[in-house]
């Protein structure tokens, strides 16, 4: 396994979680460095989401430590995690159908003028958020387009470039992927691995493997609420862990067999 | 109309495209405007009734359009807000029938009238807080909030009139100014009508109106105090229906308390709905209910004009909405196909 370096944006130590008679998490210890893309690999009910669920302060650990460069936070809330840069990124629960690009990108922190009233700058947000994006390399045909008429990749796009323009440092990405064309994968794609070159940490969690193998740097397999394998995608392949992930199955299975027939 | 239904953030003006006006942009201009409809059935109407008879045209006519057309565009733009929020106000009618009775209980109570106003206005603020805070924290519909309140009111009406119907004198410049006068329905109306179009289309305010509406979700996300938007809706309609009540009040002089307030929030409500506002949130045009409002009156003038009897004409109008509305729904396929 790959040592924690002093670049170390976010580190885990022994997190672990029960839900009564059932362990999620039994200590899991995971790092990520700055600009790096990791994948979390795990069957259903293997703790995946439940460690994405405490790394974005939905639901505190039972026990373990979170470390965001180098300092112990506690989170008690998604506000919390939001606060130290840590953000969460659903394409479709994050932005405002009806309204257009560049209102979602400013939703809630929108330019106004006349104090008090509140007079949307329509044409200074407009400008500024062609700027942003222009940055991070998201081009959009139209920004007074309406974000519903946008394809899945688009509003993938807008959903990350909003999260980052508010200063997310770590990106949690659930499936970024999920139900895209090749063109939109590869918009993501790009979009990725522009933000990564500027210092964006992110984890992906996906099942899908050759997304995964397209997004990431590193990938951690979670099995039975405990990271078992950390490697660098250029150093693993598909098939070797599509046979691991097989293998253990095969594993326990057996295992379950044997403690019912010894029963 | 077409004119008015413009707005500087529309998403397609052709103009702005850069294409000029070729027949293809601006059909698919009209087809994604959703006021599209309604401005043009309502021209068509004014041109049909206008050939039945000159009489449309009379100025006396026009005024007693207009003083119909108050209420349901003041009421109407109200709903706007409510719909926007996929919420409704079914007690606005009734607000507007009570609010004239607060400043008459109050004027009558030896309070002077201007200061009579001004706590009844409070008090239909107050109705509004109480809708919304029910809706938003007791998580009753507001549908059935609304109802029960519209009764409520109409009790409390009832109860406090002992049932019988009150004279107002209204004379001077004041009552002019404040409804009396020929035209001081629709300037009233209009002027709430742009109002709450600007505190809709182009304040900080109405964004969040329209994000809350529209994925309430994401709005709270983003750290909108969701809760608190509706409540503050639910207070304006009220508001402005009492104040366009108490104009009325003293344009006509008298009140019945038998009027019941759900016959008049209908009218309003299927404005806005023909005007091409959604009933599921997040999509409203204040200008289509401003149409909306302008059509109901002119189909309602027109068919009195030509000597329609009251029974063919409810079947008319309910043939005219509902065939309008079919119109809006089909036109939204199309437009939405001509997004992609």
């Amino acid at each position: 396994m790959s040592a924690p370096s002093p670049d170390t944006i976010l580190r885990t130590e022994g997190i672990t979680k029960r839900f009564g008679a059932v362990v999620a998490l039994r200590g899991v210890d995971m790092h990520l460095e700055r600009g790096e893309v990791l994948g979390l690999v795990g069957d259903n009910g293997a703790g995946k989401s439940t460690f994405v669920k405490i790394l974005c302060g939905f639901q505190p650990p039972d026990d373990g430590r979170i470390f965001v460069e180098g300092r112990q936070v506690h989170f008690h809330s998604v506000k919390d995690a939001r606060a130290v840069g840590i953000e969460t990124v659903y394409q479709d629960l994050a932005l405002v159908p009806q309204l257009t690009v560049y209102e979602n990108l400013f939703l809630n922190r929108e330019l106004t003028s006349l104090g008090r009233v509140g007079v949307l700058s329509r044409r200074r947000m407009r400008h500024l958020a062609e700027q942003y994006l222009d940055n991070i390399k998201v081009h959009m045909p139209d920004l007074n387009a309406e974000v519903e008429s946008l394809s899945g990749g688009q509003r993938q796009a807008v959903a990350v470039a909003r999260a980052t323009r508010l200063n997310a440092k770590i990106l949690l990405l659930d499936e970024p992927l999920a139900a895209m064309g090749a063109k939109e994968s590869a918009l993501i794609m790009d979009l990725v691995k522009d933000l990564a070159r500027q210092g964006v940490s992110m984890i992906v969690i996906d099942h899908n493997y050759a997304h995964l193998f397209a997004l990431c740097d590193r990938l951690n397999v979670i099995q039975q609420g405990k990271i078992t394998v950390d490697t660098r995608v250029a150093d693993t392949s598909v098939e070797e862990l599509t046979e691991l992930m097989v293998s253990s199955f095969r594993r326990q299975l057996e295992a379950g067999q044997k403690a019912l027939e010894e029963g | 109309m077409a004119q008015a239904a413009v707005s500087p953030d529309s998403p397609a003006l052709p103009l702005t495209a850069g294409r000029g006006f070729t027949p293809a942009s601006v059909l698919k201009f009209l087809v994604q405007r959703r006021e599209t409809p309604v401005v043009v059935v309502t021209v068509l109407a004014i041109i049909y009734f206008g050939l039945r008879t000159s009489a449309i045209f009379e100025v006396a006519n026009i005024i007693a359009t207009t003083q119909y057309m108050g209420p349901i565009l003041v009421i109407g733009a109200g709903e706007v807000l409510m719909l926007v929020l996929a919420e409704i106000d079914l007690s606005a009618g009734q607000v507007y029938l009570t609010a004239p009775w607060f400043v008459y209980w109050f004027w009558h109570a030896g309070v002077p009238v201007g200061f009579a106003i001004v706590i009844s206005l409070l008090l239909c603020a107050t109705i509004g807080l109480t809708n919304g805070l029910i809706t938003v924290l007791l998580g009753v519909p507001s549908l059935i909030v609304t109802l029960g309140m519209q009764f409520l009111l109409y009790g409390v009406v009832l109860v406090v009139s002992s049932y019988t119907q009150e004279e107002i004198p209204g004379s001077g410049t004041f009552a002019t100014i404040f409804g009396a006068g020929a035209w001081a329905d629709l300037l009233w109306g209009s002027g709430i009508v742009v109002a709450i179009w600007f505190l809709l289309k182009h304040t900080r305010f109405g964004l969040h109106v329209t994000a809350t509406g529209g994925n309430t979700l994401a709005a709270a996300e983003a750290g909108i105090r969701v809760a608190r938007v509706k409540v503050w809706c639910f207070m304006i309609i009220a508001t402005a229906s009492g104040f366009i009540g108490i104009l009325d009040l003293i344009r006509f002089e008298s009140m019945d308390p038998g009027d019941y307030g759900l016959n008049i929030v209908l009218g309003p409500i299927v404005a806005a709905v023909i005007g091409g506002t959604a009933l599921t949130g997040g999509r409203a045009t204040v200008v289509g209910t401003f149409v909306g409002a302008l059509f109901l009156a002119v189909v309602e003038d027109g068919l009195n004009l030509i000597g329609m009897s009251a029974n063919d004409f409810y079947l008319f109008e309910g043939i005219i909405i509902l065939g309008l509305m079919i119109l809006n729904v089909q036109l939204r396929r199309v437009a939405f196909r001509y997004r992609r």
